[in-house]
């Protein structure tokens, strides 16, 4: 704020304090450096998450982690006999299971599923960065990968590859052993995918920068956002569930209106 | 009115009958189409709703054809490798086969492609559906007696071919899921002892896919099935002429009349606006839902496999029993691998089709009625039939259920361990509770029935008489009513007699316990000497 420069006389000084324009002009560089602040440090975690985590951050997610997650994970993330050590996990597995509602865990059962977010983002960066500098792991990934901006051809090749057999080919999600399920990733966030790759969250293997490249990633994120943003080019999709749900609703709905309509076409007029 | 307006009214009738009689006349004269329109045009046909099923099989069939001849016009059946070029940006430049690259054209780039696949499909779907529930009721009313047994055998062969159909057509777009169906297909096959694998080389054209298999399955899916089908459909409709059609009991209706409509001209206006109905069904779900997004699985490739991989749903029970089986079943012997893992549902499956093709001579022989029946039953009236039926019903649903195994899972958020084994469970125990319950549903049916031709309903009309007595009054049912209550056939359970050389054989023993085991239990229909003396009782 030093940098501005003020009128030098004693009158004019105080002349251009009560100008009508100066609270605009106030509020106008106000607004100018929170932005820039933001933007800088959005830019900052996207690209490596040490540099702009300060250890106020750091202080601030010990804080939360110690009140909401120490119970299972221990007071050092040391991981205990109800949940296991998140040292090594990386700030995107932070994300994925905090920003998903996953955790802190509602209850027991088969496995954690998306709930309500329990904190803002700012909490979530805290616990992130306080994760995170307890050892290196996978960190948030670079908005450009996350630009939906790929191949999505390539993305659907290796989306059915190496996803659909439990996630369907549309996403719609599928069911694992023993009440577990892969989720559908309709209205999921790029941010949240890409994540749930590189971290591999409960039943889901990892798939690493050498298994599927970021850029194919890309493709993939791409693929999923064409599906989302693009309705069905036959009409509703029936949940994309394949031959179960059109066969259910050709029975329910179709030979049920065939059948009301031959009853309404043997009726005796009255 | 002047003589000059009659004539010219005269002359305008003259001319508009006329050129149709003319032209009547000049058809009549080359084909004697009369003696066949006179014929079909008096033919009788009762009114009910559930007549109508087969109908819709039929235009269904009608409609799948023509869909079907213009898919056929932009579908190429060739596994030739190809880089997709079309308009869905997803699969640009993968490489694919020709015939999943049309798919895709008709799909996206050829005016009403879509529609046509979609309108192709779900009548498909309809058509198989339409059958089964023209079957049950077939079953049910027992409309396959003497001397329908023949009619009921051609139905049901229909029925496995329209399988045959649907799941020749499901493999053509060669996308991910068809892949996989016939990867299955292809796995039952080579778990046939011995044969198996030369069968899938000689049906693959060498190891599967291949490059053969999609144009083989196109000439069955468009030329030999449809030929069969459009034959079997022929004699099917002539027998139904032959045979006159059946009818529910009722005042007035026996034997050897039939109660309805004429075909010309109501029922053949009815039935030909029936059609249109169908079609606009038809079509709306075509245009409104997506059936098989051949563009979300992509082109077939052995190794991904999407969850949620079923088959369209008259193949179903077929995947449900493979789902059933219990891992374990492989053993080697003499070098050679036997997967009781397919053979069970195979050959159970194989007995299950087996049965019900010949179902109507197992109760004839049963039964050991040799009269015509064109008076169907009531279901309650053959309990016992009902009650097979139920249990086939629930086998059959048990499987099919279980095809979806995986949706029920995710769906009902249960697991699919216990989705199995629930589904296991039903499917060897299931049938034996439905029997149960529908048999016992049927003869207490038949109880209330007796009770209400002897006793009338109850009014819930209280009456003091002048003793001080209280009575409920009774209303008496009447005579139409008390007729489709009273006139059913009834069996006895069969004597065993000794044959010309006076033994009592294994086959009369069996013929014996069977029809024993049919009539054993049941309500005789009241008798008119019964029906005189409850008059007395009342009132």
């Amino acid at each position: 704020m030093t940098t501005i420069k003020k009128p030098k006389s004693p009158g004019g000084r105080k002349a251009g304090r009560r100008h009508p324009l100066s609270s605009v002009a106030l509020i106008a560089i106000g607004l100018l450096f929170t932005g820039g602040a933001y933007a800088a440090f959005s830019t900052s975690t996207a690209s490596a998450e040490t540099s702009a985590t300060s250890q106020q951050t750091i202080g601030e997610g010990k804080k939360l982690f110690a009140a909401n997650c120490a119970t299972c994970h221990g007071l050092a993330a040391q991981g205990t006999g109800s949940g296991p050590s998140l040292i090594g996990v990386g700030a995107a597995s932070v994300d994925f299971q905090v920003g998903t509602g996953r955790m802190p865990l509602q209850m027991n059962g088969p496995q954690a599923e998306k709930k309500a977010v329990q904190f803002t983002d700012e909490q979530i960066a805290a616990l992130a960065a306080y994760v995170s500098s307890l050892a290196p792991g996978p960190g948030l990934p670079e908005a450009k990968l996350l630009d939906e901006k790929g191949d999505a051809a390539n993305g659907a090749e290796l989306f059915r590859i190496n996803c659909a057999m439990c996630h369907n080919v549309a996403g719609a999600g599928g069911a694992l052993t023993e009440g577990k399920y892969a989720p559908s990733l309709d209205g999921v966030t790029s941010k949240h995918i890409y994540e749930a790759m590189v971290t591999g969250p409960q039943s889901m293997p990892v798939f690493n920068d050498m298994n599927i490249t970021p850029e194919s990633k890309r493709d993939i994120i791409t693929y999923l956002k064409y599906l989302e943003n693009n309705p069905s080019p036959g009409g509703y999709a029936l949940g994309s569930l394949g031959p179960v749900s059109e066969g259910l609703f050709l029975w329910i709905f179709g030979l049920g209106a065939i059948v009301a309509l031959t009853v309404w076409i043997t009726a005796k007029s009255n | 009115m002047s003589t000059t307006t009659t004539t010219t009214e005269l002359v305008e009738t003259k001319k508009s009958g006329g050129l149709t009689a003319v032209a009547a006349n000049y058809i009549d004269e080359r084909t004697s189409i009369s003696t066949a329109v006179k014929e079909l045009g008096r033919k009788i046909f009762p009114d009910h709703w559930s007549f109508l099923l087969g109908e819709v099989a039929l235009y269904s069939f009608v409609i799948i054809l023509l869909s079907g001849s213009f898919l056929t016009f932009f579908f190429s059946a060739s596994m030739t490798p190809v880089l997709y070029d079309g308009s869905y940006v997803p699969l640009k430049g993968v490489e694919m086969s020709a015939a999943m690259s049309s798919s895709l054209d008709i799909s996206f780039d050829i005016r009403g492609g879509l529609l046509m696949r979609q309108v192709h499909h779900w009548a498909a779907l309809l058509f198989v559906a339409a059958i089964g529930l023209h079957m049950l009721r077939i079953y049910f009313t027992g409309a396959f007696r003497k001397p329908r047994e023949l009619n009921w055998v051609i139905g049901f062969i229909l029925f496995i071919l329209a399988m045959a159909e649907g799941f020749t057509g499901y493999s053509l777009p060669d996308d991910l899921l068809s892949g996989n169906g016939l990867r299955i297909i292809d796995g039952m096959v080579k778990g046939i002892p011995l044969i198996g694998t030369w069968i899938s080389f000689l049906l693959f054209g060498g190891e599967f896919p291949g490059e053969a298999i999609i144009g083989r399955l196109y000439s069955l899916h468009i030329l030999l099935l449809p030929a069969i089908i459009v034959a079997l459909i022929a004699m099917h409709l002539l027998f139904v002429v032959v045979h006159k059609h059946t009818q529910y009991p009722g005042a007035g209706r026996t034997n050897q009349n039939v109660v309805g409509y004429p075909v010309l001209p109501v029922y053949a206006a009815k039935a030909g606006g029936f059609f249109f109905i169908v079609f606009g069904v038809v079509m709306l779900m075509a245009s409104l839902f997506t059936i098989n997004p051949i563009w979300n699985y992509g082109p077939y490739d052995p190794s991904p496999v999407s969850a949620g991989t079923q088959p369209d749903w008259y193949i179903g029970f077929a995947d449900g029993a493979l789902r059933l089986i219990p891992p374990g079943l492989e053993f080697v012997w003499l070098d050679r691998t036997y997967s009781f893992n397919i053979l069970i549902p195979l050959v159970s499956l194989g007995l299950f089709i087996l049965v019900v093709l010949i179902y109507p001579f197992i109760e004839a022989w049963v039964t050991g009625d040799k009269r015509e029946h064109h008076i169907l039953d009531r279901p309650r009236n053959a309990p016992t039939r009902t009650a097979i039926g139920a249990a086939g019903v629930t086998f059959y649903a048990a499987l099919w259920a279980t095809a979806s195994s995986d949706i029920i899972a995710t769906h009902f958020r249960v697991t699919i361990e216990g989705v199995i084994l629930t589904m296991q469970f039903l499917t060897l125990v299931g049938p034996f509770i439905a029997f149960f319950i529908a048999k016992r549903v049927c003869l207490a049916l038949q109880k209330k029935d007796r009770e209400i031709v002897l006793h009338g309903y109850e009014s819930g009309r209280i009456v003091r008489l002048p003793g001080g007595e209280y009575i409920e009054v009774h209303q008496p049912i009447d005579e139409y009513e008390r007729w489709k209550l009273v006139s059913y056939s009834d069996y006895k359970p069969l004597m065993i007699r000794p044959n010309a050389q006076g033994k009592i054989t294994a086959g009369q023993k069996l013929r014996a316990g069977m029809s024993r085991w049919f009539f054993e239990d049941r309500i005789e229909p009241v008798t008119s000497t019964e029906l005189e003396q409850s008059h007395g009782d009342h009132h």
